[in-house]
């Protein structure tokens, strides 16, 4: 029996689809069987962010409608042998075209047959969030460091509550160290010790991850990129092995070296 | 001629007049012999300067429209001004409320936004309220965390409520009717004391915790 994990964050656009992606990506490469859900219905992205957009024939709601079985709707991809499915949402109806009851029970039946089932939720907290958190079993809090999506984060948390979770966990994406250490952006610590939940991963900026987005293919798949770095380590903190975080300052310079040296700051 | 049992005695004191009301007759009666003393007898009492009147009810409960009653026989007369009508008697609903209200509810949880906390009577909570809560009682607000939503203490009007944190960066805090929003905008970093918020001259002041109990000595008798 495998474990159903739900990407959610209140706010759009901080990187909820990216962040399912990749560490959807990550445990496949780690040898699990995976599978994502996307069940932002009528605004589906993740196929896109997988590259999987062109091999759909059927979606969740034709699942839950009865038009056709649940394998038939999964698409497998081909750069993990067998191991990472999508099962896309459907882009021509909206949130209520599903019951909660209806996700629930898709959920289970995927559990069965997978190591991790990765729920990507829509932004909001209307139904397409009920759809999303009720067949999960803990969930993942993505937020960047700026007030609004924080401030989303904790309702959401909130919200996440009364779901009897096995766990919420944070990531928080986006960081721009040099920024953070100006004082321009919220620190890191700051942002965890205000939601006063377990953080699991730190993700910073990087242009690596549009990158990716325009070729495709999730940005853990390059082992050069630090965000990738950071998706992989989050993938194995799930797995619960324990990896320290992130160092997210750039390497010093020679002369950052010497005026240390010498205790000029 | 055995003398009969007044139903309302009608005594002097130095803060004024205290009618002592009979509580084994009917509510009638009482009413019927009020109305008689007020309209016929004690003239000389009863005209003159005006006199503070407290009506001691005794084992009687009476409704709020029978205490109505009471005061609108004793307004036939200009000068009797009704201070306050006492019973030794409340229902178990008031006596709940008084109960409530006299204790302090604890919370062990962080309130998060779009979160609300109401309550009767005094709050403990252990935690943080974070931007976007609200939390809001009758009495005082006390918070081991950091308050950075909004809190509203006395919400009945009890001008005498605070409301006090470990760190405190309200959002907005209120006390009865006063609002204040955080206007000096400081940083979480510049504190390191805790401090409380009450009125003074219809303004709200943030003080330090060592001085709350000069500013409201009275908190003292709350056991927790």
């Amino acid at each position: 029996m495998g474990e159903a994990i739900v990407i959610t964050s209140g706010k759009g656009g901080v990187g909820k689809t990216t962040t399912t992606a990749n560490i959807g990506t990550a445990l496949a490469q780690l040898g699990k069987r995976v599978c994502l859900v996307d069940t932002d219905i009528g605004l589906r992205n993740l196929d896109l962010v997988m590259g999987l957009e062109n091999r759909i024939i059927f979606d969740l709601v034709d699942v839950v409608e009865g038009n056709c079985k649940l394998h038939q709707a999964m698409i497998k991809d081909k750069r993990f042998d067998d191991l990472l499915y999508l099962l896309p949402a459907a882009q021509t109806k909206d949130k209520s075209a599903v019951t909660p009851e209806q996700v629930k029970e898709l959920i289970d039946q995927l559990k069965a047959d997978f190591d991790y089932v990765l729920i990507d939720c829509p932004a909001g907290i209307e139904q397409g969030f009920r759809n999303a958190v009720i067949g999960a079993d803990k969930a993942i809090v993505v937020t960047t460091p700026e007030v609004s999506s924080i401030r989303d984060a904790d309702r959401v948390i909130g919200l996440l509550e009364r779901e009897n979770l096995e766990g919420t966990y944070l990531i928080v994406n986006r960081i721009r160290p040099h920024m953070t250490r100006t004082g321009d952006m919220i620190d890191v610590d700051d942002v965890v010790a205000m939601l006063s939940i377990d953080p699991i991963g730190y993700v910073p900026d990087d242009e690596e991850v549009i990158k990716h987005l325009n070729l495709k293919e999730p940005v853990a798949m390059n082992h050069e990129a630090k965000a990738g770095l950071a998706y992989r380590n989050i993938a194995r903190r799930i797995l619960g092995d324990s990896v320290p975080f992130l160092n997210m300052d750039e390497p010093e310079g020679f002369f950052k070296k010497v005026k240390r040296l010498f205790g000029i700051r | 001629m055995t003398k009969i049992k007044q139903k309302v005695m009608i005594k002097g004191t130095k803060e004024g007049l205290v009618f002592h009301m009979d509580d084994t007759c009917s509510f009638d009666s009482l009413l019927q012999e009020l109305r008689e003393k007020v309209e016929n007898s004690h003239q000389r009492i009863l005209t003159g300067p005006t006199v503070g009147i407290t009506v001691k009810l005794g084992m009687r409960y009476v409704s709020e429209e029978q205490e109505q009653q009471i005061r609108d026989i004793l307004r036939m007369r200009g000068n009797l001004v009704v201070k306050a009508i006492e019973s030794d008697v409340i229902t178990k609903e008031e006596a709940l409320r008084d109960k409530l209200a006299s204790q302090v509810r604890i919370y062990t949880r962080t309130v998060r936004s779009g979160q609300v906390i109401r309550h009767e009577g005094d709050l403990l909570l252990i935690g943080d309220v974070n931007p976007g809560a609200l939390v809001m009682c009758t009495g005082n607000i006390f918070v081991l965390g950091s308050l950075r939503g909004t809190a509203h203490a006395g919400c009945n009007g009890n001008k005498e409520s605070v409301i006090a944190a470990f760190e405190m960066f309200p959002a907005q805090i209120r006390i009865a009717g006063i609002v204040n929003r955080n206007s000096d905008g400081r940083e979480p970093e510049e504190l390191t004391w805790m401090e409380f918020a009450y009125v003074a001259e219809e303004r709200l002041v943030i003080e330090k915790m060592n001085q709350l109990h000069k500013i409201r000595p009275e908190l003292g008798r709350f056991v927790i």
